[in-house]
């Protein structure tokens, strides 16, 4: 890519993005390119992150391990849902991602929560959440029944309609009293160690983040 | 039946060899209860009865073959039941004495035909049988019990399939019953009686100690505890111990006996182990029988308490009787109260609990014969066994921690001050009724130790929605090993978990007890670590729970330890450098925010002087003096809290004055806040110590605030510290008068009466401040304030009654004032006061006196009308505290105005101590001292005796102080004693001419004249000398 496109998109989106200022972008974008790689742009097609390629970055930079909670985040970040992330998703998403205001990063968690995207959290889907969030107790009558109680005790405490499920107004309230509920369902966000890790490394010389 | 007969029966002491149940009626009664279920066994369960045991029962009979009769094969020495197991082997077989037994038909059968002796038989079956239970339903019954997993044994029987099996377990089931029929009827019985209990024991010991020590004539040579320590349910046994009764051990040394190591026990008194070494450890074994009382059992050992208990009982049976019949009633009444949280308490409800399983159980059974009940109920029986063994542990473990911690509480020394008393552990009652949230929290803290950081979170939050206000949830979260995962959780990374986990912390560390728990387990190094957090939230949580764990002594000293002072004055900083660009994450505070739980950390820790030095040298105060610009009241609270805290110390109070935090400090006695204008006053009252500083008060305007905060009383800690600022500031005179401008000494008189000790103390300390002014004397008078000073003067409080005879006597400057004075005896009192133990009170009241005598009519006949009073002074003259010795001297000087009260004192032998304190460096001492020598003078041959007493010598140095009031009583005490003639030798001899030559310059006239005529008088007799010689 010549340096004139790059300069077109990185003001683009940095006219878009209110999170990054323009060095920040560019940076990112730099990054993204490094992380695809070295691949020309073949005319109508879009270039980007697979599946894949997205989760290993999750894992190996950001220390998330919930597989499922993975995919919820690069379909978070896929806007388009054509199974990549392009650079613009990637600028988008990482802003929510690392410098999201509260009120955006509850709408991205309840997005990433919300398994089927009907725009509620069903107990079943708590239940698939929070299925390997117990130490399976050998001495436990059914292993499943902690996990019960456990979505119970998040109900109980979320759900202030009790409509036995969390609408986004739940999830809000909720939230507002107790942040420390944002994550309630799994880390979808990065913790802050990693977190000022990763700024620290990207914004200061991106060339040399080669080594993801 | 197993459990009842380890626990309850009352075996004799091991060293009788075999084991034997001890006769007593308790023993008799379980031994009635096993009988009679023997007995009606054939009938009640003909199936069962026929069940074979697995080994015979055996034991040493005394009853004659020739008692059996049909269904026996008997001969001379044997006899063979006609019943016989599937091996054709009888299920009785007696061969003369001993006896085997298989089956519960035959044991029901044989307690029948022995009618009589049956007691007997039963109470040898029962010692020579250890484990029945076992002997009956087999070993790996028994054991597996022991293991609880009645599950293993239940499968194992219904496995087999076998009738026989399921009849075993029946009997095992009817075994159990027993078991707990038994324990409850001896728990009943155990409860009939009344036992020993903590007051008992201490009253019985006090009362020995009363007649104990060296001599012939006493009980005992000597009667100790070997713990200083007491808890507060009255016992000294370390907690592990007061489980099993146990109350106190002391070591006894009676004349005739050695050294005797006891415990005192809820059953009894008896011998134990003694200390095994020189740590004192005591074995705590069982040495002896078990008495009813300590007298009993010493009776029991000493020979010679014994017969001096006889000659001294008359006296001792009296006291005794009245000693014992207050506490009698008391145990009763406290059944089920915290003093005896022996044994039966805990056994009881795990009786209950048990029963309530094994009702249920039972109802099952008859409902649904079916392998499924088995499996369903008893893994609830198991499970609730394995929690009660879970409490049990855990128990068990806090408790021997608590133990150690108390030989720390004791050997730590006592450098810091004020401590906050710790208080013992109150462990929930065990047989309590558990609320539902008890439960709920268990369950919480089983996902908080068993989940992901994301399980740990829900249940963190919804933990956190407990009411941890209220000391059952606190309790709760303690007990059921809550503490410990939040604890641990502190030390993850996991920012969440660690925020979620101090929110918990910070609500249930107001709790006393949690507070103790946390530092036993080690948290607070880990709070301080988290103070270097760069999440500002982390940080402020820290710092809150830190300040409510720093309550107490010891967990102030952990934080300076561990470094916490520095850190939390560095908190204090955050809110000067607001330039520092704000973080996104989410778990950032307000940098004001930070700088406040800082402050209010730092409050806590400022009680003790060690963190008051560490807190100044971290550079503290100059934090605290900026942050006291803010007008934030909650950040105000704690910044003025800890800088009153910390003005006990006098580089605090310099600094005060020089960071300029007066002005900050009368600014906020504006507020609205009572409780900052409490602590801004008190802050003042500490620091008005100095002159400079209560000036400054005066400069920024604080008068006024603190005079009208007076007329709002009821809030009664503020209202103390306000007057403790006004008592301060008006030691400078302008202050008074400040003061009596804004009608404060009228509203002070009104606080003469109806208030606390603490409000009493400042209010009579400012008046006596006032009173040295004339026109506040008056109006103390006119608004009607003697009455109520006067009626003071027969308090307890020694700080009270040192500021009390302090205003007393400003009044009694006033003539007329006097005259209220005496009419109220006030007089009296005040004399009665130099009686007090205390030096000050003693002091203080004698210069009351001074002014009392002065003006009072008739005062002369006034002294004289005290019994021994004249006595009580002159002997005051043996004290050895400078102040009392001269404020007696003046006192004195005040009496001996009185030629009779001068002879009656000098008959006392005023001189001779007198005399004897000339030897002295204290100018205050001196000037009183030589007014009393002067005054004293004046009677008899009192100056040849001064003499006599070589009380010259000693005056003519103190001539070279410095002090001119010294200067003027000494030079008056010289003129008298001049009047003799060797006198002016000595003071010759000691070069006082030349000094006297000098004070005859002086400005003082009276100085002058002392002084010369003193010199005359030296001169004269020179002149008369040699004109003896020349002629």
């Amino acid at each position: 890519m010549n340096r004139k496109k790059l300069q077109k998109l990185t003001d683009t989106l940095t006219k878009n993005c209110k999170h990054f200022n323009k060095f920040e972008v560019n940076c990112l974008i730099n990054l993204f390119y490094n992380l695809v790689g070295e691949v020309t742009e073949w005319q109508g097609i879009t270039i980007g992150l697979d599946r894949n390629a997205f989760r290993n970055i999750l894992h190996m930079t950001f220390g998330m391990t919930d597989d499922m909670i993975m995919d919820r985040v690069f379909r978070g970040f896929d806007k388009d849902n054509d199974g990549c992330v392009n650079v613009s998703e990637w600028i988008y998403g990482l802003s929510i991602f690392l410098r999201g205001t509260l009120e955006e990063k509850m709408k991205y968690c309840f997005e990433v929560f919300d398994l089927n995207g009907d725009g509620f959290i069903s107990k079943e889907e708590m239940f698939h959440m929070l299925k390997n969030s117990l130490l399976k107790q050998p001495s436990e009558e059914d292993p499943d029944e902690g996990i019960k109680d456990l979505v119970e005790i998040t109900l109980k405490k979320m759900d202030h309609d009790h409509d036995g499920k969390l609408s986004f107004t739940d999830y809000e309230q909720a939230v507002r009293e107790e942040t420390l509920l944002l994550e309630a369902f799994g880390p979808c966000l990065p913790d802050p160690k990693t977190h000022m890790e990763f700024e620290a490394q990207v914004f200061k010389d991106p060339n040399e983040f080669n080594d993801i | 039946m197993g459990v009842a007969l380890a626990r309850s029966a009352q075996w004799t002491a091991a060293r009788y060899g075999t084991r034997a149940l001890e006769t007593t009626p308790l023993n008799e009664a379980i031994l009635e209860e096993i009988m009679m279920f023997v007995e009606s066994f054939i009938y009640k369960h003909p199936q069962e009865a026929k069940y074979v045991f697995v080994e015979p029962l055996e034991w040493k009979t005394n009853l004659d073959p020739s008692a059996f009769e049909s269904g026996y094969i008997v001969s001379e020495t044997t006899v063979k039941s006609e019943e016989v197991d599937k091996d054709g082997q009888p299920l009785l077989f007696l061969s003369v004495p001993h006896i085997k037994i298989r089956s519960f038909g035959q044991l029901s059968r044989f307690l029948l035909t022995a009618k009589d002796t049956k007691l007997k038989e039963a109470q040898a079956c029962i010692e020579a049988n250890e484990g029945p239970v076992t002997k009956i339903l087999g070993l790996d019954y028994n054991t597996m019990k022991e293991d609880t997993s009645v599950v293993n044994i239940l499968d194992k029987i219904t496995k087999e399939e076998d009738p026989a099996s399921e009849i075993k377990m029946k009997l095992g089931k009817l075994l159990e019953q027993l078991d707990l029929h038994l324990l409850n009827h001896s728990l009943r019985h155990i409860s009939l009686e009344i036992r020993l209990n903590p007051t008992i024991v201490k009253n019985d010991i006090e009362l020995l100690k009363h007649f104990s020590g060296k001599g012939e004539q006493t009980v005992l040579e000597s009667i100790d505890y070997t713990s200083d320590y007491e808890f507060s349910n009255g016992c000294r046994a370390p907690p592990w111990r007061q489980i099993h009764g146990e109350i106190c051990y002391v070591l006894v040394k009676p004349h005739d006996v050695e050294t005797l190591c006891i415990t005192c026990s809820a059953e009894g008194v008896f011998l134990n182990g003694g200390k095994t070494n020189d740590e004192g450890e005591i074995n705590y074994e069982r040495k002896s029988e078990i008495y009813k009382d300590l007298v009993t059992f010493l009776k029991e050992k000493s020979a010679k308490f014994s017969e001096n208990m006889s000659k001294q009982d008359v006296r001792f049976s009296e006291e005794w009787k009245k000693e014992k019949e207050e506490p009698k009633e008391a145990p009763k009444k406290e059944e089920a109260a915290a003093p005896r949280k022996a044994l039966p308490a805990s056994s009881k409800s795990m009786l209950e609990k048990n029963q309530i399983n094994f009702g249920k159980s039972q109802m099952t059974k008859r409902l649904e014969p079916s392998l499924n009940w088995k499996a369903t109920i008893d893994f609830k029986e198991h499970k609730s066994l394995l929690r009660d063994i879970q409490e049990e542990k855990r128990g068990g473990r806090l408790e021997s921690k608590s133990a150690e911690k108390i030989e720390e509480m004791i050997s730590e020394s006592s450098s810091e001050s004020e401590e906050d008393e710790e208080p013992p552990d109150h462990r929930q009652e065990a047989n309590a009724d558990l609320p539902s949230e008890y439960w709920q929290i268990q369950k919480l803290v089983k996902y908080l130790k068993g989940g992901n950081q994301t399980a740990t979170v829900i249940a963190l939050c919804s933990m956190k929605d407990f009411n941890l206000a209220q000391e059952t949830c606190q309790l709760a979260i303690r007990d059921v090993g809550g503490l410990e995962v939040l604890i641990n959780l502190l030390d993850t990374d996991e920012v969440k978990c660690k925020i979620g986990s101090l929110k918990i912390l910070k609500e249930i560390s107001h709790n006393p007890q949690i507070r103790r728990n946390i530092v036993d387990l080690g948290g607070l190094p880990i709070l301080v670590n988290i103070l270097d957090s760069p999440h500002k939230s982390l940080k402020c949580l820290a710092a809150e729970t830190i300040a409510n764990v720093a309550k107490f002594r010891r967990a102030r000293r952990a934080v300076r330890r561990h470094g916490g002072i520095t850190k939390l004055v560095a908190l204090l900083d955050c809110a000067q450098n607001s330039g520092e660009p704000a973080q996104s994450s989410l778990y950032d505070a307000r940098d004001v925010e930070v700088a406040r739980c800082g402050a209010l950390a730092l409050w806590s820790c400022s009680k003790s002087y060690a963190n008051k030095e560490a807190i100044r040298r971290a550079g503290g105060i100059l934090l605290l003096a900026g942050l006291l610009k803010t007008s934030h009241e909650n950040m105000l609270i704690p910044v003025v809290g800890t800088l009153q805290e910390c003005a006990s110390e006098e580089n605090y109070r310099a600094a005060i004055k020089a960071e300029r935090i007066i002005e900050n400090l009368v600014k906020n006695l504006n507020s609205e806040n009572e409780q900052l204008q409490e602590h801004c006053a008190m802050a003042i009252y500490q620091c008005a110590e100095d002159k400079e500083t209560r000036d400054l008060v005066r400069l920024h305007g604080g008068l006024k605030p603190l005079a009208s905060l007076l007329n709002n009383t009821d809030n009664k800690e503020r209202l103390a510290a306000v007057t403790g600022a006004i008592w301060k500031c008006s030691i400078s005179k302008e202050n008074v008068t400040k003061f009596r401008e804004y009608k404060a000494i009228e509203t002070l008189v009104g606080l003469l009466t109806d208030q606390p000790e603490e409000v009493l103390v400042n209010v009579v300390g400012a008046l006596g401040e006032c009173c040295q002014e004339y026109e506040n004397r008056v109006l103390v008078r006119k608004c009607g304030g003697i009455q109520p000073l006067v009626n003071l003067l027969v308090g307890i409080n020694q700080t009270l009654l040192v500021n009390v005879t302090k205003a007393v006597g400003a009044c009694a400057v006033e003539p007329e004032s006097m005259m209220i004075i005496d009419r109220l005896d006030g007089v009296r009192l005040l004399w009665s006061l130099l009686k007090n133990p205390h030096p000050d009170v003693k002091a203080s009241a004698a210069w009351a006196l001074c002014p009392c005598i002065q003006n009072a009519k008739d005062a002369g006949e006034m002294v004289r009308s005290f019994v021994g009073g004249l006595e009580l002074v002159v002997n005051l003259l043996k004290s050895d505290n400078k102040e009392v010795l001269a404020s007696v001297c003046a006192a004195i000087t005040n009496i001996a105005k009185d030629q009779e009260n001068l002879a009656v004192i000098t008959d006392h032998g005023v001189v001779p101590l007198l005399s004897k304190l000339a030897n002295t460096n204290n100018d205050k001492l001196r000037r009183h001292l030589a007014e009393a020598i002067s005054r004293c003078c004046m009677w008899g041959r009192n100056r040849v005796t001064f003499g006599e007493y070589k009380a010259v010598a000693p005056l003519v140095r103190y001539l070279k102080s410095n002090d001119a009031n010294v200067h003027r009583a000494t030079a008056q005490a010289l003129y008298q004693l001049s009047e003799d003639a060797d006198n002016c030798i000595t003071m010759h001899e000691n070069g006082a001419v030349k000094l006297l030559l000098d004070m005859v310059g002086s400005p003082d006239q009276d100085l002058q004249e002392a002084a010369a005529g003193c010199i005359s008088n030296i001169r004269r007799l020179a002149l008369a000398t040699e004109k003896a010689r020349y002629t």
